[in-house]
């Protein structure tokens, strides 16, 4: 089975407003896959439907083909997809190692053991010297790797991470690029919830794009980008209609 | 003078550890799930009752008995999490007032009905006694309660800071939604805390028996005590509490001795109205 992901006609509402309509993609085991689509389309709830804060109104998130629709994330964690957060939420009052400790616990239950896994995944999220700094004193951008590390600690096969890039500076951005190729090496499924394109654009296997709550366009990085009703969601019909009477 | 002034601290230091125990208990309840248990000091009244049942009807020692009925006493704080306070996690904070304080109210009429409104004395035990350390008498009864607190709040610290699961409380009390992230269930952190919570109230209870009066009220004072001592170490500050117990013991026996005893307690709660004032969030609080 190669799919290690399925979102089956997911459907999603606020009272009256639909926010994923029938919503249905597979994630290939190893991939990375890019959720992308303008502001108001509809990725973060179908990422929370996926992480199970919410449950799906309709349809089913099957996860190696178990039905994960109605599971929590603590549920889910424990099954092996790990998870971040929009706006980083460390723990701001314990050590970098600590924090990293209580994602390792899950699969490391001796402290001496946790202790170990958490010092060897700090080590390739390069916090090796910072072990014993409080999570509070460190940047944003490195608050926001001590969460994917955090999330790795916890032994996933599956990694969610949304809007892992918003608000890094080009220099941040490229590094939080080289740290995801780097997950995806040692095995890792990656499923980014990004609006930025051009953080996802150069690594994704494949992008689903999103429009005021459906799926408009599925494929390759290549194939998304010229596809029309992805640029017409993007830039709008005017901007639409111009580039189809030059190209015309 | 010298050798009294010398006596009031060390039985204020002594009662302080026992304060500090009964406050850990809250402030941990607090800190884990951000509801104030008004019903604390009842469960401390319970613990003491059981002590003094199993020694009448039993003959048991609190020392013996003391490890019964912690576990009994953890039971108790579980079965209370999943009957009053599971439901209103969730709920306005007024809403969890009325919970714990119908606990209080509740817990006291029960112990009135069933025992009366007497007060009761366990006779003599294992701890009973004074030593005299280096001219100072202390009573043994004290003395083993403020080790026995010492000993328990040192467990506490070593199981939150060093074990799985105590670690995995500490991850709750600071981000319970990250915390989910982690594959921790909030739910049975929850429980746990007011098993934990409750248990090492009821350890308090059954030191206290060893030199108390118990009878239905005997839980408010201490309450009150531990309010102070919580709102003093800083809310959710197990560290905290404990210093904060101290400080609020020796306050209060030395303000006993230097203007009147039965004023002592005026001079706790000015120390309390001091702590809003100055420092809202405590000694050692975020």
């Amino acid at each position: 089975m190669n799919e290690i992901l399925v979102i089956d006609n997911v459907t999603k509402r606020f009272g009256g407003l639909i926010a994923n309509s029938n919503i249905s993609f597979a994630v290939e085991r190893g991939k990375i896959i890019g959720l992308i689509g303008p502001n108001g389309a509809g990725k973060t709830t179908l990422f929370n439907c996926i992480s199970c804060y919410y449950s799906a109104d309709g349809g089913k998130i099957l996860y190696e083909g178990k039905d994960i629709t109605r599971e929590t994330p603590d549920g889910i964690c424990r099954m092996g997809i790990g998870q971040t957060f929009q706006i980083v939420r460390i723990f701001r009052e314990m050590t970098v190692l600590e924090n990293i400790m209580i994602g390792a616990f899950l699969r490391n239950p001796g402290r001496k053991k946790a202790e170990e896994k958490a010092s060897e995944v700090a080590a390739l999220f390069g916090f090796s010297e910072k072990l014993d700094l409080k999570a509070s004193s460190l940047t944003i951008s490195e608050q926001k790797r001590l969460e994917v590390a955090r999330a790795m600690a916890t032994g996933p096969k599956v990694l969610l991470l949304d809007e892992m890039m918003a608000g890094l500076n080009i220099h941040e951005i490229r590094e939080a690029i080289d740290l995801v190729l780097k997950l995806r090496e040692s095995g890792i499924t990656l499923i980014l919830v990004e609006h930025v394109m051009e953080g996802v654009m150069p690594i994704a296997d494949k992008v689903v794009v999103l429009d005021d709550g459906e799926k408009i366009a599925e494929g390759t990085p290549d194939e998304v980008v010229y596809n029309d009703r992805v640029i017409q969601a993007y830039f709008g019909d005017k901007y639409h209609a111009k580039r189809r009477k030059n190209t015309a | 003078m010298e050798g009294v002034l010398a006596q009031t601290l060390a039985s204020g230091l002594l009662i302080g550890f026992v304060y500090a125990l009964v406050a850990v208990g809250l402030t941990m309840i607090f800190g884990v799930m951000d509801i104030v248990n008004f019903a604390h000091g009842e469960y401390l009244m319970i613990s003491m009752y059981f002590s003094y049942w199993f020694f009448i009807l039993f003959g048991m020692d609190p020392l013996y008995s003391l490890p019964a009925i912690t576990l009994i006493m953890f039971g108790i704080g579980i079965i209370t999490y999943y009957i009053a306070i599971r439901p209103i996690i969730n709920a306005p904070m007024l809403s969890q007032i009325f919970v714990t304080f119908g606990l209080l109210i509740f817990l006291r009429g029960v112990a009135q009905f069933l025992w009366k409104v007497d007060y009761r004395m366990i006779p003599e035990t294992l701890a009973s006694g004074n030593i005299n350390l280096a001219g100072i008498y202390i009573g043994r009864p004290q003395l083993v309660a403020a080790v026995g607190a010492i000993l328990c709040y040192g467990v506490i610290l070593w199981f939150l800071k060093n074990t799985k699961t105590g670690m995995a409380l500490e991850a709750v009390a600071e981000d319970k939604e990250a915390a989910r992230l982690m594959g921790i269930n909030s739910n049975r952190m929850f429980a746990l805390s007011w098993g934990i919570g409750i248990a090492t109230v009821g350890i308090a209870g059954v030191l206290l028996s060893t030199f108390f009066y118990v009878f239905p009220e005997v839980g408010g004072a201490f309450c009150l005590i531990a309010f102070v001592v919580v709102a003093l170490g800083g809310f959710g500050s197990v560290v905290g509490a404990f210093l904060a117990g101290i400080i609020v013991g020796l306050v209060e026996v030395v303000s006993g001795y230097l203007i009147d005893p039965s004023f002592k307690f005026m001079f706790v709660l000015a120390l309390y109205l001091a702590v809003v004032f100055i420092r809202p969030q405590g000694l050692m609080g975020k």
